[in-house]
């Protein structure tokens, strides 16, 4: 566990350094560049493209899982039962549809920069979620429920006091799932001017620069890891705060949340 | 007092509760036995309007449970179900605390109510509190399941099959625990339970359904020697009448004045226990004793005169 940590630890801290001053890496990089050409990508600053890219993904995954836990919630109701075939198959054509096509047909639309990039991450994104949040909904033990009912619960209590919560774990991976994938899929956004690590990638591909694209490669699949571990551990926290307990207290003897009596929110 | 006036519930073809007609005084316990798909459940759902009632009408203290939203009627019926049904994400202090938070009541005073309850349980208020379902035994978290139902003081406890799932030492000391905790805060109970024995042993009126229909409703004894239908009957177990009419009587109430040798029964067991008693010891009377001081003597031939039959 703790070499596990470490060994995050080193990866954050590489990665940053790296996007703060790039140049000190050149020595790195300077093999794969050929015929004397720059062996950092320069013509933008690597930590604004790294920041954009991730703001990127963030709008686009934030918007996914409002739309997409939202439409789960939805047919998860009595009313709502039969939005169910719809909703799936909005999800999945989000999911079936190639971004690249998506970044094609909405630029007329909504022009070149970021906009067609963030539409396209975000179709991708619903799949993952709407499919966890709707296992996590729909497979709530039937005592749980009937308990929800049988104490008075009203339909938005029983919602955001019983349902949410216990679906939260596995709405979370959902939610993970989609970051991972926006993360490596944005990169694409640059074929149609955002401002992402694509860039780099696209520079290194057209001057046939493969230090370039090594380099954006790498700082994209280092977020991915790091930021999926983190999204990890989170899920972790919040889904086993029941299990974390029990190896709190091994001996038996006084629970460490004892102090937390009545405080029913 | 609730008023179960001509219920019936269909679903689709099915009729699942046929105008069933019962009353259950206040401060009673009232068991409903039936087999699996008898209606039982249903009938019991209709309290709590967790289930609709087709045509009929239940009243609590003469008024009609439609009168108010069934989340707010809830509120103010314990609810116990199978298998208990705690939050597995919340506290056990926090499962107990459902409806007193449903209710607004403040913090000081649901803490309090809340330690109050896990006392009421013999759960260590300090050891309980915090802990998670999970980490509770079937026993402690069935006690939690009605500590639960009990919370906000409910003038009426609801139970589907609250015993089901314990194993049947753990099952009777639960019975005889919520027997004690009924007589000391006059809750009136309506349980559902497929097991004649424990209607027997906690029920002041059984209700016996049989395919939607309620067959007979009455008092153990009644059930018990006069059985309105041969489904009761069965249902009681014709072997097994004598001793379930030993189980409602205390040997102390059957005792008389003679003299017996031995070892001492105390008043408050059950007749047939007494009578279980002598057979293994071999004698034929034995003395009781109530509060370790002799009060009499029970002889078989009282207990065999209990065990009979009306003729």
């Amino acid at each position: 566990m703790s070499i596990g940590l470490a060994m995050r630890a080193a990866a954050a801290a590489l990665l940053v350094a790296f996007l703060v001053a790039p140049q000190a890496f050149t020595f790195a990089f300077a093999p794969f560049a050929e015929g004397g050409a720059p062996a950092i990508y320069q013509q933008a600053d690597m930590l604004d493209l790294a920041l954009n890219h991730l703001a990127l993904v963030a709008a686009a995954v934030g918007a996914a899982t409002l739309l997409a836990v939202g439409l789960a919630i939805l047919v998860t109701r009595p009313f709502g039962a039969e939005f169910l075939p719809l909703s799936r198959a909005i999800a999945n054509i989000g999911q079936t549809f190639p971004p690249i096509a998506v970044l094609a047909l909405t630029v007329p639309t909504l022009g070149f920069g970021a906009g067609p990039t963030l539409f396209a991450l975000f179709l991708y994104g619903l799949l993952p979620i709407f499919e966890n949040a709707l296992t996590g909904l729909s497979t709530l033990r039937p005592a749980v429920r009937e308990a929800a009912l049988g104490v008075g619960m009203d339909a938005w209590q029983r919602l955001t006091r019983v349902e949410l919560p216990l679906a939260a774990p596995t709405i979370l991976a959902g939610v993970r799932l989609s970051v991972v994938i926006s993360i490596a899929t944005a990169t694409i956004g640059s074929t149609v001017g955002a401002s992402t690590l694509g860039e780099v990638i696209i520079a290194g591909l057209l001057s046939n620069n493969l230090a370039f694209i090594l380099q954006g490669g790498l700082v994209v699949g280092a977020m991915a890891v790091l930021v999926s571990d983190g999204l990890t551990q989170l899920e972790r926290l919040n889904g086993a705060r029941p299990r974390g307990f029990r190896r709190g207290a091994p001996t038996g003897a006084g629970a460490p949340q004892g102090g937390r009596q009545g405080q029913g929110h | 007092m609730i008023e179960i006036d001509a219920v019936t519930k269909v679903y689709g073809e099915a009729t699942v509760v046929d105008a069933v007609t019962a009353t259950v005084p206040s401060g009673s316990v009232a068991a409903i036995v039936g087999t699996s798909g008898s209606g039982k459940s249903t009938l019991l759902r209709m309290i709590n309007r967790l289930v609709d009632p087709t045509s009929g009408a239940v009243r609590i203290d003469g008024r009609d449970t439609r009168e108010e939203p069934p989340h707010v009627l809830r509120r103010r019926i314990g609810y116990v179900i199978q298998g208990n049904g705690l939050f597995p994400h919340r506290t056990v202090a926090q499962n107990i605390a459902t409806v007193p938070v449903l209710l607004d009541w403040d913090k000081r005073r649901i803490a309090a109510r809340v330690d109050e309850l896990l006392e009421l349980f013999q759960l260590d208020p300090a050891e309980f509190r915090g802990r998670m379902p999970h980490e509770l035994s079937g026993g402690q978290q069935q006690r939690v399941g009605v500590a639960r139902g009990l919370a906000a003081g409910p003038n009426i406890l609801l139970m589907d099959e609250p015993f089901g799932a314990l194993d049947p030492i753990i099952r009777a000391k639960a019975q005889d625990d919520l027997a004690a905790i009924q007589k000391r805060l006059g809750t009136t109970i309506v349980l559902v339970t497929h097991d004649m024995e424990e209607a027997i042993g906690l029920g002041d009126a059984i209700g016996v359904m049989d395919e939607g229909r309620l067959l007979q409703f009455a008092p153990p004894e009644e059930i018990i020697a006069r059985p309105a239908s041969p489904f009761v009957e069965r249902l009681v177990g014709a072997a097994d009448r004598p001793f379930r009419l030993l189980s409602l009587a205390r040997c102390g109430d059957l005792a008389g004045p003679s003299a017996a040798s031995g070892p001492a029964i105390d008043a408050d067991t059950s007749a047939r226990d007494a009578l279980a008693d002598l057979l293994w010891s071999a004698r034929d009377a034995a003395p009781v004793a109530r509060d370790g001081v002799i009060v009499g003597s029970v002889t078989r031939e009282a207990l065999e005169a209990k065990a009979a039959g009306p003729r």
